[in-house]
Formats: C-alpha cells, structure tokens, sequence
C-alpha cells in the first residue's frame, strides 16, 4: 500500500471508529474532552506507524488499545496517581492483559450506551447551540475540524475554538458521563434531536452561501439520525425525526434547477424523487406511530412530509389532511413559523383567501419582521387573488430579507412576474416547500 | 455517497445450496454493524438463475429466455446499497465482512446528479419544461 493510500484508509477508519473510540474512553476517564484528545492521540500513532507496519486486522482494537496505554501514561505523566487515579491504572492495564475475546465482548455490550451518553453529553443544554452542533459533527459523525468548518462556511480556527471551548464548558460545568434520568430525560432528548435537525437543515436550505443545499451535510445529519434510532428505538420522536430527514431528504436531487437555482415543492418532478429514501421515511414514521399514543411535533412535520411523498402529482395532494396535521403542530409547538405553513396549507385547501387570512395575523409578529418567507407566502397569496401590486411589494420585500443569492433571484423574477402582463404568463407554484 | 457492494454468485448459490447457520450469524452480525453505523440504506439476497429470466433486445426482437445461466461470473447473488462519506470508507467496511474461499466482492460508486454535470444539462432543462408544461396544462 502505498502512503496516500493509507493515509485515506486511516481516515476511513477514523470516521467508522472514533464515535466508538472515543464513548468507550469516555466512560474510563469521564471527560469527553480528555477522551478526544486520547483518541487523537491514538490517531496520530496509527498515521505514523500502519505506513510501515500495514493497517492491522482489526484496526478499532489496535487504536482502543493505544489509546488507553497513552491514557495510563498521561495519569502517571501528570502526577496525578493519587489512590483513585492508581485504582484507575491498574484498572486499564489488567483490562489490558485480560483475553482479548471477553474485553471485546464486554466493550461490544456497552459500546451502545456509551454512545447514547456521548450523544447526550456532546447535545447537552449547557452548550450553545452551534457548539453542540460542532461537537456532535466532530465526536459522532467523526468530521474533522477542517470539513466541519467547511460545511458551515466558518473559518477553521472558529471552529476549533467554538469545541475547545464546549469542550472546556463540559469539563467546568461538571457534566456527567451519562444518560439523563426519566425525568429530564424528555428535554435532553429534543436538544439532541434539535442538533441533529439544525445540521440536517444548513444542508437542506442552506442559510449562508450562493448553494441553495449542501448535500454533504444532509448525508451527515441523515446518519447520525439513523445511528440514534439504532440507539434509541424506544423513543417515537427519534422515529420521526428520521421519517421527517428520510422524506426531506428525497427531494434532494429535485429541488435544484440545472443551474442551481431552487424548485419549489410543487414545480418539483416527482420523477426524481428518491423512492428508496420515501420508503425508509414512511418505514421510521410507521414505527412513530406505533410507539406513540400521539404524535410529537417531529412525526406531525414527517407526517406532512409523508403527505407530500404519498401523492405521485400536486394535485393529488391530500391538503385537508395537512391542515389537520398543522393544526395539531400550532396546537404542540405553537410559533410563528408554523402559522405560516399553516397558512399555506390552508391556501391549497381552502383557497389563497383562508391561507391569505392566517398570514396577514403574523404582519404584526415581531419575530417574523426580518423573514423573508412571509412576504414570499403573502406574495404567492395575493398573486393568486390577482392583487398584483401588493404581491410586487411582497416579493420585493422578500427578496431584499433573504440571505441566499439564489433565492432572491427567484424571488426579484416572480416580483417582476407579478405586474407582467398576464397573456403567457406561467403561475409559479406556491412556497409551500416544507416539509 | 452511496455505493452498490455486488456479491458474485458462486456454485453454492447457484446450486440453491443455502449458507450454513455459523455463516448467517455472522453475516447478521455485520449487517447489524451496518444498520447500527447507518450506513446500510438496504441489502438483498437473490435466488439462484434457476429462478430467473432473461430478455434478449434485437431491434423490434424480444427473446425471453429462462434459467439458469452458466456464465458464473457474471452473475449475482445478492447486492447492498451502502451510505458512505468516501470510497476508502466503503472498503474499510467491507474488510470487515465475514466473507472468505478467495471470493472477490465489488464496490461500485453509485451515480449522483452532480456526477452528471453539465452535460446532462439540456435533457434535464428539457424534462423540467415538459414536466412544467404538463403541471400548467392540469391546472387550466
């Protein structure tokens, strides 16, 4: 083999082990942050000695193996072999000459709930919450620090800093290695879902950048969701978590136009729609449905998206079942956000008036001031009334609030659409895209 | 990236002849590796050519002909669909697969739109417009 080769095998096997790697040291030394840079550790060997040695058969051992022994040299190094800590040591090391078969197998048995305490640990509540989404990226979904900055546009050095410093702020807050308790355990698990859906939709509607999506990260985010619902397979809203991103997910290769301009969810061609992600999806939210006596706001939104995924034209669509299913999310999570779905959904249903409606109430919202996606539905709205200047201002106004490039020239077309004599003239789908 | 990992037929399978218990186990095993990475988007087994069929194109001409085949190589006998970030990741966990007795298995990148490029580009444009075309004739 020769050294790129390796090199690119070592990052291979980096991104299947470390998640692993590093819950399993985790648990050990009780520090997240210790246990990264113990892997690290342990990945640096691996680069400099697997070129001359060759990658050894089961390399998730070898890089465990060395990075306790650098764990027990980093405790005596310190000086830090006060009786807990010695207890500690020799701990690893008869762990380490015990049959290797019965290590594995122990490890193999917890390796699940560590990395359902990692999971919790890197999404806990004290963090940020762009510190907990670079966390998650660099300790579950093994990105190094240079793609996670990439994906986010971010330059590496903040990056880096934002996980020293999360990682420092777990270190001072004290907290534990574990998963939470019953009672709170309710909370963690939306700050856990929140991460993975926050890294799922900078791929999926990607908020900085001329991209409109970045496929990478939805891949990203599409795994860790899969590898939870591994993890946590009693929980429904992980199900539908999973059910919302598959379905989302299947539109990918259809909501970017030739030259990278976005298509709407109803001018999409359904033809492209990926099939084997559809499946997958209404497969996660049956199991949603089966585990909840109701369902929560993630399995509603992946509902709704099943809505879309289920019929093979727009005009197929099942709109007096979304309605329903938005009404039950305003009723959940009630938030401007929400009303403005609701209010096109009420639109497809019922006509642009009743979604017209719904959407004028949220002009006084001041959350919703600087959204572009307001005056976009309103814009939509009042074309399809005929009201043709109002829906120029509308568009217009969009257009200057989005911060993508694409979009705005979408939305500065339709502006300029609105007021265009009517003859020819083709009626753009609405902005209903999401979910 | 997803990627197609293709298992060749053998005699065995060919012959109808079924994996033994110690095989399968294993074989469940990586697979639930697979599902718990969430890397494994889906998997199949086929049945030997006895079951098959096979269609010949000759201009206007459709020959229909049954199994089994004898071609070995050529043949199948089961696939995986796998979501991976890289092709060095896809071999890596194939490494790992219970397979053994000098079987070669193929990993083949699957193709994404960018893949595509602009070449593709006026035929996409083109289907896009008979699509819009169609969508704005329903609407009327």
């Amino acid at each position: 083999m020769t050294m790129p080769d390796v090199h690119g095998a070592v990052d291979a096997v980096w991104r299947i082990e470390s998640a692993r790697l590093i819950a399993g040291l985790a648990r050990i030394v009780r520090d997240v942050g210790l246990a990264e840079d113990l892997a690290q550790d342990a990945l640096v060997a691996a680069l400099e000695q697997w070129p001359a040695s060759g990658i050894p058969d089961n390399p998730g051992a070898w890089l465990m193996a060395t990075a306790k022994h650098r764990a027990i040299d980093l405790l005596r190094r310190d000086q830090m072999l006060d009786r807990k800590h010695a207890e500690l040591g020799v701990a690893l090391q008869s762990r380490g000459e015990a049959a290797a078969p019965d290590l594995e197998a122990a490890m193999d048995d917890d390796i699940s709930d560590d990395l359902l305490r990692l999971i919790f640990t890197a999404c806990h509540p004290v963090l940020a919450a762009e510190a907990r989404v670079a966390l998650t990226l660099r300790l579950l979904g093994g990105l190094t620090t240079e793609e996670i900055a990439r994906a986010f546009l971010a330059p590496v050095p903040t990056i880096q800093q934002r996980i020293v410093r999360a990682k420092r702020t777990l270190r001072e807050a004290h907290v534990p290695f574990e998963v939470p308790r019953e009672t709170e355990r309710a909370g963690r698990l939306s700050s856990v879902l929140e991460v993975v859906y926050l890294i799922f939709n900078e791929g999926y509607a990607a908020t900085a950048g001329d991209d409109w999506v970045r496929p990478a990260l939805c891949e990203d985010a599409l795994r860790l969701g899969r590898i939870l619902a591994e993890l946590a397979p009693q929980e429904p809203e992980v199900h539908g978590l999973v059910a919302l991103m598959e379905i989302q997910a299947s539109r990918l290769r259809a909501r970017v136009g030739p030259s990278g301009e976005p298509i709407l969810l109803l001018d999409q061609n359904r033809g492209r729609w990926d099939q084997l992600l559809i499946r997958r999806g209404l497969a996660a939210l049956e199991r949603a449905e089966r585990l909840g006596s109701s369902l929560g706001p993630y399995a509603l939104q992946g509902a709704i998206a099943a809505c879309h995924a289920r019929a093979t034209s727009p005009e197929e669509t099942d709109w007096t079942r979304i309605t329903a299913l938005y009404d039950a999310l305003a009723q959940l999570t009630p938030s401007p956000v929400v009303e403005l779905n609701r209010a096109v959904a009420y639109a497809m249903a019922f006509g642009p008036a009743a979604g017209l409606e719904i959407a004028d109430a949220l002009l006084a919202e001041p959350s919703l001031r600087s959204y572009h996606l307001l005056p976009a539905v309103r814009g939509d709205l009042l074309a399809k009334l005929g009201r043709r200047e109002e829906a120029r201002e509308a568009f217009e106004r969009a257009a200057a609030l989005t911060h993508n490039a694409r979009e705005r020239t979408l939305l500065l077309e339709r502006a300029a659409a609105s007021v265009a004599p009517a003859a020819g003239r083709r009626e753009p789908g609405s902005q209903a895209d999401r979910p | 990236m997803r990627v197609m990992v293709i298992v060749p037929a053998s005699k065995e399978s060919e012959a109808g002849v079924l994996p033994d218990e110690k095989i399968l186990n294993e074989m469940g095993k990586f697979n639930e590796q697979l599902v718990k990475a969430g890397v494994m988007l889906a998997g199949e087994g086929l049945h030997p050519t006895s079951k098959a069929k096979r269609v010949r194109f000759d201009g206007a001409k459709r020959t229909v002909t049954d199994g089994p085949f004898t071609e070995s190589k050529e043949l199948i006998a089961g696939f995986w669909l796998w979501q991976v970030k890289s092709m060095d990741e896809a071999v890596e966990w194939l490494k790992r697969a219970p397979f053994g007795g000098g079987v070669e298995i193929v990993i083949r990148p699957v193709f994404e739109t960018e893949d595509f490029g602009a070449a593709a580009t006026p035929e996409i444009r083109e289907r896009e417009a008979r699509l819009r075309a169609q969508v704005a004739a329903r609407q009327k």
